[in-house]
């Protein structure tokens, strides 16, 4: 057995636990949100199914599986139905290079009395697969995810979809470049590309107490990334009626859905390995340290959607051109002058 | 370069449209080109059923052309039938309650207009705290008249029923505590730089479009005009009150909503002193010829008999027109009652503020976005049933 | 000044053939104009005497009297506080008057509901449709001789 085989098959088996924690953290995220936003309204949210609630994910995923799938006799049938699955896949991409964790697996293993070295491609660590270029990889991979959005706005044949596949092109390019310039500080601080090389240069101090204010920007732009309040623009029900995914139905909606949750916890997750130390922590076990700051920037999330009403799409296109790129430029050279006198 | 307009249609079934309003707006790009609102989804054609009842059969249908603030249309209404009767004087509890129930109304329907024009501008949470204390007016009409929308209490020379035991204390711990709660919206919107950024400069009229295009009740004020019908024309004994008239000085979306906010804490007040002032006594007018004699005498023939032809046949009116304007909720409400003697109105015509303020949006839209035109859409304070009759 | 000063002091400003006579009841004044001189009153009344608030305008229907229907505009003055009703008829088949949209934008909808309701055709309204109900509906509801049930169903289903 080759050794790429071994590394095929541990990546597979990582990947699996990835997703399937993915998929779980999204069912708990989504009951997180509804009952913090209800305690945030002076509400219940849901209380019903088992106890606190806590069944009723799973009982809205049996109802969206169960419902009638309406697939509308629109012009570009094949986008329309490729539309979702592109963004419910392309959402799981970024974690390939997100490290989750320490060490899952020890340095070598005897497999049929053989000895096979694991770190050899980072195999025995947190990350499915430890990129040379990994944060590289994660921008050009959460770009992907505009393309389902856009083909889902663009082949409902209507309006609503529409004018919400247009704000999203407009959006999702513009604050992917904000995105990308806040973090090149921590890069420049750090002197990796690499995830776990980032995330072991900040073993004694987090990245956030040198970059602070490229973690407000990328807070932002993260906001706008995974759309959501107060950048909801692009599904905002107020003025589109959900906007893209208004005519998608049953599992299609789900996989918006999805993809949707996805982002927040994807964005969260950078926040974590970039600023905040990744999986580093005192006591817990490093995977749980990991959960639970992602865990944390999630509820932060629903705090703010809680807080903040809209803007609208020409106010969020000068705060983006006109503030933030100035803002994030001027870091980037304050952080380029430091790191040169350091 | 191409240009293409787009036609959307928005509504009659869109969340922001306040019920079943459509407006056809021609888009280019997001900016709006034109913006036709369709009315009407919401006809009942209260004004030709009036025409065939009897002045007191139809109070109903009056609290139910503004159903958010039901009460303040049948006070309207019956002020009006009061003054084609020539009913001056009604008892001075009767008209506290009225003063009190109407300054409710007033509070439940800014509430109301707070919370839907919050959830407009995408924040969700004074949604729920403005509904939370909506509740508790609800809850008083409840009590009082066994309904949460209509009370539905107010008849010909005075009120059906009086408070029930502890509601004046009840109530006056509301109006108190109202303006306490009333800081959370502060801290959520009124200093929020977005909501700022949403309604500052969104909807801006002058004086002179005010006057033009015939606005009244926050959309006239909020330009500074000055002109509250309860100060100006008063009814009810309103001038014995003490309260501010709040003013804007831009006349857009924000100071609307200042206004408006600044509206409920002096409608509190108002509650306040009506409470201190409200005697015990009478509710109604002894002149059982309009009025209905208490519920409890009419076992007595002498009571009997009014109260019967009261109820099957109706008051006649003298002869004449009459012409009454209050201060409703959403702006000045009036009342024209054709009389030609007989136990019906001859004709009634309903001047609601919502069908005279909603015809500007076509001119406040117009090169706005489209997120803009949900946004004057609340800021107008539109109830679809107000605007069709 | 008492309404009875105030009422003269109209009066005296505006031409004397135009308004045809004056009523009063419950302290309410009503002009009663001719018709053809109808935008020239409320013009003056406008401009001279600060009635800028067009608050209503609306149509009764006198259907055995001819001429049948009258147009009823309520107008407000925020200076002096007062309000005063200015009364004409819309004479003719179809009945038509002259269109104060001119004069306030606000007419606008009044006019069409009026338009909708009574089936009185205002001379010079930009847009003159159906507002309240659809187009295509027929008959016109407010006019007396429409019943109040029983004729729609048949007709416009």
């Amino acid at each position: 057995m080759s050794d790429t085989l071994i590394f095929v098959i541990i990546s597979l088996i990582k990947s699996v636990v990835v997703v399937a924690l993915l998929l779980l953290g999204v069912a708990i995220g989504v009951y997180l949100e509804r009952r913090i936003l209800g305690f945030i309204h002076l509400r219940y949210g849901p209380n019903r199914c088992g106890p606190f609630g806590i069944l009723q994910t799973i009982a809205d995923g049996i109802k969206l599986f169960f419902k009638q799938d309406i697939t509308l006799p629109v012009t570009e049938r094949t986008l329309y139905v490729v539309a979702p699955i592109i963004a419910g896949v392309t959402a799981l991409f970024p974690f390939v290079a997100i490290p989750f964790a320490d060490k899952v697996l020890p340095d070598a293993i005897n497999l049929f009395g053989r000895t096979i070295d694991l770190t050899q491609y980072s195999m025995n660590r947190g990350v499915i697969a430890d990129l040379p270029g990994g944060i590289l990889f994660i921008l050009a991979v959460s770009s992907l995810s505009v393309y389902g959005v856009l083909l889902a706005g663009w082949t409902s044949d209507n309006k609503y979809s529409f004018l919400g596949g247009v704000r999203v092109t407009s959006q999702m390019l513009s604050y992917e470049l904000f995105l990308g310039v806040s973090i090149m500080g921590v890069l420049m601080v750090t002197g990796s590309i690499r995830m776990t090389e980032i995330v072991e240069a900040q073993k004694h101090m987090w990245n956030i107490v040198y970059q602070p204010v490229g973690f407000i920007l990328y807070m932002i732009a993260g906001f706008a990334e995974a759309c959501r309040t107060p950048f909801d623009l692009i599904e905002c029900e107020n003025e589109l009626g959900s906007g893209f995914n208004t005519e998608y139905s049953s599992m299609k909606f789900a996989l918006f859905y999805l993809a949707e949750y996805i982002h927040i916890i994807t964005i969260s997750a950078i926040a974590v390995t970039l600023f905040l130390g990744g999986w580093q922590g005192p006591w817990l076990p490093s995977g749980l340290w990991f959960i639970i700051k992602v865990a944390c920037l999630f509820v932060f999330f629903i705090w703010v959607r809680g807080t903040y009403p809209r803007v609208r799409f020409d106010q969020l296109m000068s705060l983006g051109w006109k503030y933030l790129f100035p803002i994030a430029m001027a870091n980037l050279i304050v952080t380029g002058v430091c790191v040169l006198i350091s | 370069m191409r240009k293409e307009i787009i036609k959307l249609n928005v509504g009659p079934q869109h969340p922001s449209t306040h019920g079943v309003l459509r407006l056809l707006v021609e888009l280019e790009g997001e900016v709006v080109v034109s913006c036709d609102p369709d009315i009407g989804y919401l006809h009942r054609g209260i004004e030709k059923l009036m025409e065939n009842r009897t002045y007191h059969r139809s109070i109903p249908l009056t609290e139910r052309v503004d159903y958010l603030a039901g009460a303040a249309n049948s006070l309207g209404y019956i002020l009006a039938v009061e003054r084609l009767l020539g009913i001056e004087e009604i008892p001075p509890r009767a008209r506290y309650i009225r003063v009190i129930v109407a300054e409710l109304t007033r509070i439940a329907s800014h509430l109301f207009w707070l919370a839907t024009h919050g959830h407009d501008l995408g924040a969700m949470t004074p949604l729920f705290y403005a509904l939370r204390d909506r509740e508790v007016i609800m809850d008083f009409f409840e009590k009082w008249a066994g309904k949460r929308l209509f009370p539905n209490m107010f008849r010909v020379g005075g009120v059906a029923k009086d408070f029930p035991d502890g509601m004046e204390q009840e109530i006056r711990k509301f109006a108190e505590e109202l303006p306490e709660k009333m800081k959370d919206y502060e801290t959520l919107l009124t200093k929020n730089p977005i909501w700022i950024n949403r309604t500052k400069g969104v909807g801006v009229l002058s004086i002179d479009e005010v006057l033009d295009w015939g606005l009244s009740g926050p959309m006239a004020r909020g330009s500074g005009l000055d002109f509250d019908i309860r100060k100006v024309d008063p009814y009810l004994g309103y001038d014995e009150f003490d309260f501010v008239v709040p003013l804007g000085k831009n006349g857009d979306t924000y100071d609307r909503y200042l206004i408006r906010l600044e509206e409920m804490r002096q409608s509190c007040r108002i509650i306040l002193q009506a409470l201190d002032r409200m005697p015990k006594g009478d509710i109604m007018i002894d002149d059982y010829k309009v009025a209905f004699p208490p519920k409890e005498k009419v076992v007595n023939g002498e009571y009997l008999i009014p109260h019967y032809l009261l109820v099957v046949k109706g008051f006649k009116t003298p002869k004449g027109e009459v012409f009454h304007h209050t201060e409703a909720p959403k702006g000045e409400l009036a009342f024209y009652i054709v009389s030609d003697g007989s136990e019906h109105p001859y004709r009634v015509k309903i001047r609601t503020p919502s069908f005279v303020n909603l015809q500007v949006i076509s001119k406040l839209a117009k090169g706005r976005l489209l997120s803009d035109l949900i946004a004057l859409i609340g800021t107008i304070d539109i109830v679809l049933a107000d605007v069709d009759r | 000044m008492d309404i009875k000063k105030y009422t003269e002091k109209i009066l005296s400003a505006l031409p004397k053939e135009a308004v045809k006579s004056v009523q009063e009841f419950r302290g309410q004044v009503s002009l009663i104009v001719e018709s053809e001189r109808i935008i020239d009153v409320l013009k003056l009344l406008r401009d001279r005497f600060g009635f800028r608030y067009l608050i209503d305008l609306t149509a009764v229907d006198h259907l055995p009297n001819e001429p049948r229907f009258e147009v009823v505009y309520h107008l407000w003055c925020h200076a002096e506080k007062r309000l005063i009703r200015v009364k004409t008829f819309a004479k003719g088949e179809p009945p038509t008057i002259s269109s104060v949209v001119g004069l306030w934008s606000t007419a606008n909808w009044h006019e069409r509901e009026c338009y909708d309701m009574f089936g009185i055709i205002f001379d010079g309204h930009p847009d003159l449709r159906r507002i309240l109900l659809w187009e295509g509906f027929d008959g016109h509801p407010l006019r007396k001789d429409y019943p109040v049930e029983g004729r729609d169903e048949k007709r416009n289903n």
